[in-house]
């Protein structure tokens, strides 16, 4: 979830900065008193944040290795080179992005409708939305290894297939399937979140809206298009921003599921900095890839931000 | 910034007319989407009933019942096997009770560290006070994969409290570098923007200082977002698997999430002890369970108000 929640300096950043009067200069003792206040979260933030973001910069051009007795030198842009020719980096990053195009429309819409559907003053409304939202507050490690026994080739989803006379693949050893898996599952586990985040959007829209496009005989689909969907564009590119970086975050289904096989077919970016930099000690080349990931993020939210900006000029 | 925090789990405040399927007009269609909904609960109710029952039966039966509804049952040979079966294989309790110390240490940390550095940003007046809550804000969107190899290689070169180098295989590595958060400390400072600041100046002129404002007056107010950055915190750090997997090698201060990785390495001869690792996964997922059921109302909202623009 600390990924899924990153993207809020994209909708809430300006904001923030924006209702803020600037700051007289206070007395001395005052400002004091602020630093103090603000000194365990400033030096803690330094150090496990700015620095590991500043040597995920730095430390791409070198050797570093984790456990080395000589320090690293710097390699110019030989962990580049090494990383662009290197095809379980291209299948990695093709797999993360197949995982991100897919899941990121896919779980919006569905946990979209599920939002419209626990949206109602109907009985038992308050049931529903708890049980979609139980798999959220399940760990993915528990998710993974649950749905790994369901994926089985004997596993629950074939046994319910067969009822239906499908013969189902052996899920996540068949390369065409492996990957297709991991997005359905994922989709199940993080959709409630997703729905609860809709759900607020969908509450900041006026019931007036709604009861001025009955007046002017609006059924419910011209609603949703009309009043609807307008009213959720700030929910909308955090969705999609949140979304999508969790997708490329991708990593502990890979590591319990399949490991990122079978034939690299669902390897991602995480997975391998992680097998590269931690099993492999190779800090210098992981970090390249994480450098990779992290332009490679930073792209897509612009992007993101960018189309779904304000159309119109605010005041 | 009209409500900092949203309150999506209150009946009441649904939109009526959001979904035109249950205008009165319909009701085929009304029955049709209450259908949907109870389909729905199927898809993700029952993937959990299923752990939770599967972990009570032996091996051979988990596979004999799922062809049917038995499967989501708790009939045939019901016995706590499994269970027993977790505690002779892994040290269970240690554990538990390391995932019970960081995350309560994570979460308690985190919740004065960020809600001080929150009420310095927000309620008083200093230089450069706009370009830290800038930097601060930036860094939210850098999710913590990004960063991870390269924090590890940092903290095994950094200096122990012992003197001597690498914080590695320690509870410290495990807590530490999580408490500071950057969106912690938004929710906290849009809290706090939304409580009046007549409330200070009423309390400067009886002589209190700004940590007594803060202590006495601002957080007594701000119990909804203690427990949203409360809940928001204790999840990730309970359900954290990379960094851990990472960074621990002893069992004695393993935390549960990686206790699941005994269970993928032990499948020896006869094969995955599918059953213990249901029971495994049942007693690591069920607390948090009931904690989510007993504080529904607040979990809901507090993934809400994640997502409400400031």
């Amino acid at each position: 979830m600390s990924t899924a929640t990153a993207a809020l300096a994209a909708t809430g950043q300006e904001a923030a900065l924006r209702g803020r009067k600037r700051p007289r200069r206070s007395s001395g003792r005052a400002a004091g008193t602020a630093w103090a206040m603000l000194a365990p979260a400033a030096v803690l933030m330094l150090v496990f944040l700015i620095v590991p973001i500043i040597l995920t910069l730095s430390l791409a051009f070198t050797d570093a290795r984790l456990i080395s007795p000589r320090p690293a030198e710097f390699i110019g842009l030989a962990n580049f080179t090494r990383l662009f020719g290197s095809s379980a980096f291209w299948h990695s990053l093709l797999n993360t992005m197949i995982f991100a195009v897919v899941i990121v429309p896919v779980q919006s819409a569905c946990a979209l409708g599920l939002a419209v559907l626990v949206n109602a003053k109907v009985r038992g409304t308050n049931f529903f939305r708890t049980v979609y939202f139980l798999p959220v507050v399940t760990s993915m490690v528990v998710v993974s290894m649950l749905w790994m026994f369901m994926y089985q080739q004997n596993g629950l989803i074939n046994a319910l297939l067969a009822k239906v006379g499908i013969t189902g693949p052996d899920w996540l050893n068949d390369p065409n399937t492996a990957l297709f898996a991991i997005i359905l599952m994922s989709a199940w586990q993080a959709m409630g979140f997703h729905m609860v985040i809709w759900l607020s959007g969908l509450q900041t829209i006026s019931a007036d809206l709604y009861e001025a496009a009955s007046l002017d005989g609006a059924g419910g689909w011209q609603k949703f298009v009309h009043v609807t969907w307008p009213g959720l564009r700030q929910t909308r590119t955090f969705i999609l921003i949140t979304i999508t970086i969790a997708a490329f975050s991708l990593f502990t289904q890979i590591q319990i599921m399949t490991q990122g096989g079978p034939l690299d077919s669902t390897s991602t970016l995480v997975f391998l900095a992680v097998r590269t930099g931690f099993a492999q000690q190779q800090t210098g080349y992981a970090s390249a890839m994480s450098l990779v990931f992290f332009v490679l993020v930073l792209a897509v939210s612009l992007v993101q931000r960018y189309l779904t900006r304000d159309k119109e000029v605010t005041r | 910034m009209s409500e900092p925090l949203a309150h999506v789990a209150d009946d009441t405040a649904a939109v009526p007319a959001a979904d035109a399927a249950h205008s009165g007009r319909k009701p085929w269609l009304k029955g049709l989407v209450m259908a949907l909904r109870i389909a729905l609960c199927l898809v993700f109710g029952l993937p959990l009933v299923f752990l939770i029952v599967s972990s009570f039966k032996p091996d051979n039966e988990i596979f004999a019942d799922l062809g049917t509804v038995n499967a989501f049952l708790p009939v045939g040979s019901i016995s706590l096997d499994n269970y027993s079966g977790v505690f002779d294989r892994v040290p269970f309790a240690t554990f538990m009770m390391n995932s019970v110390l960081i995350s309560v240490v994570t979460v308690a940390a985190g919740l004065v560290v960020n809600s001080m550095a929150a009420f310095a940003l927000s309620r008083m007046e200093f230089a450069g006070q706009k370009i830290v809550l800038g930097v601060i804000l930036a860094t939210l969107i850098v999710p913590f994969e990004t960063m991870a190899l390269p924090l590890l290689w940092w903290v095994n070169q950094l200096p122990y409290f012992d003197g001597s180098i690498g914080w590695l295989d320690s509870y410290e590595v495990q807590i530490i570098p999580f408490i500071a958060n950057a969106f912690s400390i938004y929710l906290f400072y849009q809290y706090f923007d939304s409580i009046p600041k007549e409330l200070d100046e009423a309390a400067k002129v009886d002589g209190a200082g700004w940590f007594r404002i803060y202590r006495s007056i601002v957080m007594p107010l701000s119990g909804p977002a203690v427990a949203t950055v409360a809940i928001l915190t204790f999840l990730p750090a309970w359900n954290s698997y990379l960094w851990p997997l990472m960074v621990t090698q002893s069992e004695s201060i393993r935390p549960a999430m990686v206790g699941m990785d005994y269970f993928k390495q032990m499948s020896g001869s006869s094969g995955t002890a599918w059953g213990q690792i249901m029971a495994y996964a049942s007693m690591i997922t069920v607390p948090v369970l009931v904690l989510f059921i007993a504080f529904q109302r607040a979990f809901i909202n507090s993934i809400a108000s994640s997502g409400v623009k400031g």
